[in-house]
């Protein structure tokens, strides 16, 4: 910490409980109005608005993940080369983030296809009756079923 | 810091930054591996919220956080995500409490290190007695729990029907005190709000329908309100992807699928919401809940140690509250990002 006074450490201390908790109150608060719990009449539901929200709350909690590393932990005062060793691992989470969600996204659209197949319903036209394949290659018909 | 000074900066030494004998990064052994400590733990908490991401993006519904944790405690009704904001400001707070103790430790000030350590500590308890609070609403209240998930998100829009509507449909009535899987439990048959009045639990059948287990539907009701309650306040109708907590039967200790009529004019039973909701949100707040006690544990012995005047003596400026500092930060950091996918999201 040497490279701050005491009294502009102290500074910095209500500056970072100021900003923490507006923005987390911001955070709150565009949940909140997004979902439609302020007023009934604005809700941003399931449509493209989804995606700038999302994008604004990760934003935000980047933001404050930021501030706390580099201020409260003081990773700013540190040597540049512990900053990287610590900072730039997590870089690595951007692969594992898309790769991750992209196969959850594509394991459900599977999901859906089956189940969606499995409504489907199909008038069988052929099946082997004997144990012996050879026998029964005819194709059948309705009436071998009943 | 004290010490570098000792062992000096830069080149100070003969040789190289890197040849032994120096710090080349110019933090103390310990701090260094604290740091490292929390790369690694950040990989594991960021394992556990990619996994909830990808459970999340595999599945078509999920239940709708907003209304999931709108539960407060001295509060009636519905507060959307106001509590866990009031966990968030309790851990920020600790967090600047936190700060304050490492720099009254860099100046040496026994008296101020202990005073703002006892108020982070106090924070860190106040933090795991608000998750209690939540972990027993989710658990007693709203029935969550690692196998079951009580909420979910309609795939289709729907209106809940009565039972009289059942029977026209060719239902039949059974009461749910005959029902076989229920023999031997105390069913009073008893409506907590509906005041006085014994009324008798039912459930109905689908015409023909053998295997109760399948196709047994109940009549909607929630905690506070009746299904003519429900239908006096409009809220008998749902939307696609609309929230919703399946009833929760407090007389057959069941979760009780409610009839209700799709859009093409079949009646259908609610379905529980994925499984993996109730494991994966007990399983990462409570990693982080662990981390908070372990947290407050060490706080304490450290507190402890500053107060007998053991880091006094070391004249390091008390490097060991800089070091339970940085792990302290990090679980506020966890907890950015656990509120964000859990309750923002």
């Amino acid at each position: 910490m040497g490279h701050l006074s005491y009294e502009e450490s102290k500074k910095v201390v209500v500056k970072g409980l100021i900003l923490l908790g507006v923005v987390t109150l911001v955070e709150v608060a565009i949940a909140l109005f997004a979902n439609g719990h302020i007023t009934e009449s604005f809700d941003i539901g399931d449509t493209w608005m989804r995606y700038p929200y999302m994008l604004i709350m990760i934003g935000l909690s980047i933001y404050k993940a930021y501030f706390i590393v580099y201020e409260f932990m003081h990773m700013r005062y540190e040597a540049k080369g512990l900053a990287a060793s610590v900072l730039l691992p997590t870089v690595l989470l951007v692969w594992a983030i898309v790769a991750f969600f992209n196969e959850g996204a594509s394991y459900g659209d599977r999901r859906e296809l089956i189940d969606k197949k499995d409504q489907e319903q199909v008038e069988p036209t052929y099946k082997l009756k004997k144990t012996s394949m050879l026998e029964n290659t005819r194709e059948l018909k309705k009436e071998d079923f009943k | 810091m004290a010490d570098t000074a000792v062992h000096g900066h830069h080149g100070e030494v003969e040789g190289g930054k890197w040849d032994g004998g120096q710090r080349p990064m110019d933090a103390s052994y310990g701090k260094l591996m604290m740091w490292y400590f929390l790369v690694s733990d950040a990989f594991t908490f960021a394992g556990f919220l990619i996994a909830y991401g990808t459970i999340r993006f595999s599945m078509p519904a999920w239940p709708v956080p907003d209304f999931v944790f709108a539960k407060a405690p001295f509060l009636h009704g519905e507060w959307p995500l106001i509590f866990v904001t009031f966990m968030t400001f309790v851990l920020i707070i600790s967090s600047v409490t936190m700060v304050r103790a490492v720099q009254e430790g860099a100046r040496e000030n026994k008296r101020g290190v202990v005073f703002w350590m006892a108020l982070t500590i106090l924070g860190g308890a106040t933090f795991l007695g608000c998750q209690a609070w939540e972990w027993n609403t989710m658990i007693n209240g709203e029935g969550v729990t690692v196998t079951k998930d009580p909420f979910s998100s309609q795939l289709e829009a729907g209106t809940y029907v009565s039972g009289e509507e059942l029977l026209a449909e060719g239902y039949t009535a059974k009461k749910a005190s005959e029902a076989p899987e229920l023999q031997g439990m105390d069913l009073h048959g008893h409506d907590d709000h509906a005041e006085g009045a014994h009324q008798e639990i039912m459930y109905y059948l689908k015409p023909g329908a053998e295997d109760i287990e399948d196709n047994r539907l109940f009549v909607k009701r929630t905690h506070e309100k009746t299904f003519d309650e429900l239908k006096a306040d409009n809220e008998l109708s749902f939307g696609v992807k609309d929230p919703y907590l399946i009833t929760y039967g407090h007389d057959t200790h069941l979760y009780e699928p409610a009839a209700f009529r799709g859009e093409d004019g079949d009646i259908k039973a609610e379905a529980f919401g994925p499984i993996a909701f109730g494991s994966l949100f007990f399983f990462i707040t409570g990693f982080h809940g662990f981390h908070v006690f372990s947290g407050v544990v060490f706080l304490i012995i450290i507190m402890i140690n500053v107060a007998s005047g053991l880091y006094a003596k070391r004249k390091n400026g008390y490097e060991m509250v800089e070091k339970i500092g940085l792990y302290w930060h990090f679980v506020d950091l966890v907890w950015v990002f656990v509120f964000l996918c859990f309750y923002l999201l």
